[in-house]
């Protein structure tokens, strides 16, 4: 039974080890495989005409110049997409978007037309050359303003479509709530705008169409965080028959949600292929990236919390104005139309709470997805972290104490809160008092007294943040209509080496490493003998992608079941092989081993070979499975950060001096990879605190097109981080794991902002609003001198 | 028109329009799909090669005006004797996540090394601050560049890019 040799004592590197990534290997080489780095014969390029207005009646386009340009190949229009009832589409949330406009433009930067041509630069000079007559309309950039009753109407082609607005939506007890505010002894509100944001991953979105006139077989190269739901949304939209899609998500230069959604330019390249029988490449530039593809947040926050003058939080409030842009894209479930907001009441135990959220067309970008976030639990920290810390200046509590003394005891999971989430395990004190201690908080708190004495302007800021992620539980969790649920498929080969399929994709997670070591853990294979496949919807199981923080919450635990069941099946080829009963077989990874008699004994190796050599009769051969994984429950990371900041009375400028991050995300597989999921949450979280917004001028022109306007933080002002962690297992995760990558982003704006405010308060300082620009700063600080 | 450049130690040559980025000769012309594009504003880094040694983003530059030049993309970090010190350090840190930042970061880093052979961090940070990263927050970045000035100084002979 020789297979090959294999060192039965090497300890196997599977959860807590911090094994070097596979992936690591190519990129560090310039090997990646990126979207734009796919080259196909006869291949055509594509560049996209968009919108100069924001809201104009299109009279009419005429491309002649532009046909006429050598190397333009085809001009394409929305009423050549008519034509193949592909002028619209349908988005996320189940409204429609315009693939190409017909009637008129209904935000700046949207796709009018497309030209296809021999060349990138001969496409772009021939988009230049698109002659289009347009009416400008009146133009809506708020909310506030789409809800006015003279505004104009965006969506006038929607049926029975009269006014702006998209939804209403409520949760939690709006009785039971009130109730708690009467007994109330005091009520700490604030209104907080959380700014449109940006993912801008730094590689833009883009696709390489390929469909073949003569089979039919459509091969589309995406950048995609989510290529299964991608296959079936062009099914749908398209009329393609499902089985000729294939959706291949090549190496991603990040994602951060903003490769979820289906972009207007995957259509029409598509359709262009179709057409014209070529491939069809087309690749966003930056500009295109920031305008018209998936921003985030744009919401208006009123929150109100009900607390006895001892600090007792009784109850939450909170009315929400959301800015959905010209159509409603959100990709989130189905069943929550802000996403996940309603986990607003955080880490407190309080006995009522009450959401009320509305949705507005505006003519700006759509696409609300979650900047590394899961599906609103940013915004909704954010608001209830920064009420918690006011209220307790309010109270003359010390912000640590009034969170300690609210804060869900251990004991008291699994506990359900007032708008229906059922946390799985916290241990939030754990938490917030190694944060504390990390940072020195007493210390430092002694050592502000001395400054502010001097006159300086020395601030430190909290959040105990927790999330809700790895969406999720069929019944309650779809994106039009398709389950929240994901696969893992695992093979093992007769050399005891495997490959492992899974439905998520990695955009620098480092799938291809902690998916492997997760099956390591479980069978004793080492993660080097596992390759992992993803990204590629031909050969890999059904599930909803990577976003959210849902691959570890919902594919690793496919993965844990998957890796059972082939040992289930390996324990009968070992008993096979040692001549005894099954239950006499006992499994001590790697090796399988008679209960009583541990010298008889084989590895999972031999196992493996003997599935395809020397199995039992009436057996199958082969060692594989599949496995769909339905979660029973989101999970529900969590963990406190402090920050430090001086801030410079004279300009404004605030530097953050000290980061401490205190996380548990449960179990963790990779330490490694964990730490440097948070390290990058930690910097997006602090470039939307300090500096990334996106806004509008009054004519809708959009601000922020480019990186010199919408500033991303560099290594020189981004803060060093001091990482710390707790570990409570989820209960009801195969492994205990959490899911880590959108942590830091959701916990650390409220900290560094709580800390800016810190400083500020005694200035007679409440609030302002992200992004903390110098300027912002300066300007609160010069209105608080102002005599009132 | 004809350009001739030695890339990464290769004599090439390549006939170009003179409106070619030099980013997309690397990349249309010579293959070399290691050199990336992040934006269009010089902003990002994402495309950073070496002339002559010093980093330049090659996405501002026209691909003749390297005509004559030398030019290092990240095909050419490693030597005749394996890895560059920096890509093994990138690696051996978690200096990458999604990898797109990467080849930019590691030739900045090993220009720096070639200039200042024992950087401080606010020496690496300053070096990198033309070159966004999206994952990683620097701080492993920061470390990798470290750990290669090392490695460097304990293989002086065996480390020179
Ligand atoms: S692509 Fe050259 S700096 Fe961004
Ligand atoms: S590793 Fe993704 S941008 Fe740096």
């Amino acid at each position: 039974m020789a297979t090959e040799a294999h060192e039965d004592q090497a300890e196997i590197r599977g959860i807590g080890h911090s094994v070097k990534r596979k992936e690591d290997a190519r990129f560090i080489r310039g090997k990646g495989n990126y979207i734009d780095d796919i080259h196909l014969p006869g291949m055509l390029y594509m560049a996209i005409l968009r919108s100069p207005f924001a809201h104009a009646k299109l009279n009419g386009i005429d491309a002649s110049r532009a046909q006429a340009v050598p190397g333009v190949v085809a001009v394409v229009t929305g009423e050549l997409m008519a034509q193949h009832n592909l002028a619209w589409m349908p988005t996320m949330s189940g409204d429609t978007q315009a693939v190409l406009v017909t009637d008129k433009v209904r935000f700046q930067g949207q796709e009018v037309a497309a030209v296809i041509a021999e060349d990138p630069y001969v496409a772009k000079d021939a988009v230049e050359l698109i002659d289009v007559d347009y009416d400008a309309l009146d133009v809506v950039v708020s909310p506030q303003q789409a809800l006015a009753s003279d505004a104009p109407v965006i969506r006038d082609e929607k049926d029975g479509q009269t006014d702006n607005h998209i939804y209403h939506w409520e949760s939690g007890d709006a009785d039971a709530t009130d109730r708690a505010f009467a007994d109330a002894d005091r009520v700490v509100s604030l209104d907080t705008f959380y700014p449109r944001s940006h993912p801008a991953p730094l590689e833009t979105c883009g696709c390489i169409a390929d469909v073949d006139g003569a089979t039919g077989q459509a091969t589309i190269y995406m950048t995609s965080q989510a290529p299964h739901a991608i296959r079936t949304v062009f099914a749908l939209v398209a009329g393609l028959p499902e089985e000729n899609i294939r959706i291949v998500s090549p190496d991603l230069g990040g994602g951060f949600g903003n490769k979820v959604p289906v972009y207007p330019g995957y259509v029409v390249a598509t359709a262009a292929s179709l057409l014209l029988g070529r491939p069809v490449k087309w690749i966003e530039d930056r500009s295109e990236n920031l305008i018209s593809t998936g921003f985030a947040r744009d919401f208006h926050m009123h929150g109100e919390l009900a607390l006895k003058n001892d600090g007792t939080m009784l109850g939450l409030r909170t009315s929400l104005l959301a800015d959905e842009g010209a159509f409603h894209a959100d990709a989130q479930p189905s069943k929550f139309k802000v996403g996940l907001f309603h986990v607003v009441t955080g880490s407190y135990d309080m006995s009522a709470a009450h959401v009320v959220a509305d949705g507005y067309y505006t003519n700006k970008a759509p696409g609300g997805v979650a900047y590394r976030c899961s599906f609103r639990v940013t915004e909704a920290s954010y608001l209830i972290e920064r009420l918690v810390q006011n209220a307790a200046y309010e109270l003359g509590m010390d912000p640590a104490d009034l969170r300690k003394k609210n804060f869900i005891r251990k004991d008291q999971f699994p506990y359900e809160t007032p708008t229906g989430f059922v946390y799985d395990s916290g241990d939030y004190h754990g938490a917030m008092d190694l944060a504390l201690e990390k940072i020195g908080y007493a210390e430092l708190r002694e050592e502000q007294e001395r400054k502010r004495a001097e006159g300086k302007l020395w601030g430190i800021g909290l959040a105990s943040f927790t999330e809700a992620v790895g969406a999720g539980p069929h019944k309650d969790y779809d994106i039009l209509g398709l389950k929240m649920n994901d696969g893992a498929e695992l093979r093992i080969h007769p050399t005891g080496k495997g490959i492992l399929k899974i439905s998520s994709k990695t955009q620098g997670q480092g799938h291809e490493t902690t998916f492997a070591q997760i099956v390591a853990e479980e069978i004793g294979i080492q993660p080097e003998d596992i390759k992992v496949q993803h990204g590629d919807t031909d050969n890999t199981p059904y599930g909803l992608g990577t976003y959210a923080s849902r691959s570890t919450p919902t594919v690793g635990a496919a993965t844990a079941m998957v890796s059972r069941r082939v040992i289930e099946k390996a324990r009968k080829i070992a008993a096979h092989l040692l001549e005894v009963a099954e239950e006499d077989v006992e499994f001590t990874r790697p090796t399988f081993s008679v209960r009583g008699a541990p010298d008889k004994a084989v590895t999972i190796q031999d196992v493996a070979f003997a599935a395809y050599t020397n199995f039992p009769d009436g057996m199958e051969s082969g060692l594989e499975a599949a496995y769909y994984y339905d979660p029973p429950n989101l999970t529900f990371p969590f963990g406190t950060y402090a920050v430090a900041v001086e801030v410079d009375r004279e300009t404004g400028v605030w530097q953050v001096t000290r980061m401490v991050a205190v996380d548990d995300c449960g179990v963790r597989i990779n330490p490694m990879i964990v730490e440097g999921q948070i390290h990058g949450g930690l910097t997006e979280g602090y470039g939307i605190a300090a500096m990334e917004q996106i806004t509008f001028d009054e004519t809708g022109n959009c601000i922020g097109s480019n990186f010199i306007d919408y500033l991303l933080p560099t290594a020189v002002e981004t803060p060093r981080f001091e990482l710390g962690e707790t570990v409570t297992p989820s209960p009801h995760h195969p492994i205990g794991a959490k899911g880590v990558g959108e942590s830091a982003t959701v916990g650390s704006p409220a900290a560094y902002v709580n800390a800016v405010i810190d400083a500020l308060w005694p200035l007679g300082v409440r609030n302002i609003d992200m992004p903390l620009t110098s300027a912002k700063v300066w300007e609160a600080i010069e209105a608080a001198k102002a005599p009132a | 028109m004809e350009i001739s450049v030695t890339m990464n130690g290769t004599a090439r040559t390549a006939d170009v329009e003179p409106r070619m980025l030099l980013a997309h000769v690397i990349r249309e012309e010579f293959g070399l799909t290691g050199t990336h594009v992040g934006c269009d504003t010089t902003s990002c880094g994402a495309c950073t090669v070496l002339l002559d040694g010093s980093p330049v983003k090659s996405c501002t530059m026209f691909g003749v005006q390297a005509d004559g030049h030398e030019v290092t993309t990240v095909e050419g970090l490693a030597g005749a004797d394996g890895l560059h010190p920096v890509q093994v350090a990138f690696q051996e840190e978690h200096g990458l996540q999604c990898g797109y930042c990467t080849p930019g970061m590691m030739l900045v880093g090993a220009a720096l090394l070639e200039r200042n052979p024992d950087p401080t961090d606010d020496d690496i940070r300053w070096a990198i601050s033309g070159n966004i990263c999206r994952c990683t927050g620097y701080m492993n970045i920061v470390k990798a560049i470290q750990t290669a000035a090392k490695a460097k100084a304990a293989a002086p002979a065996a480390a020179t890019a």
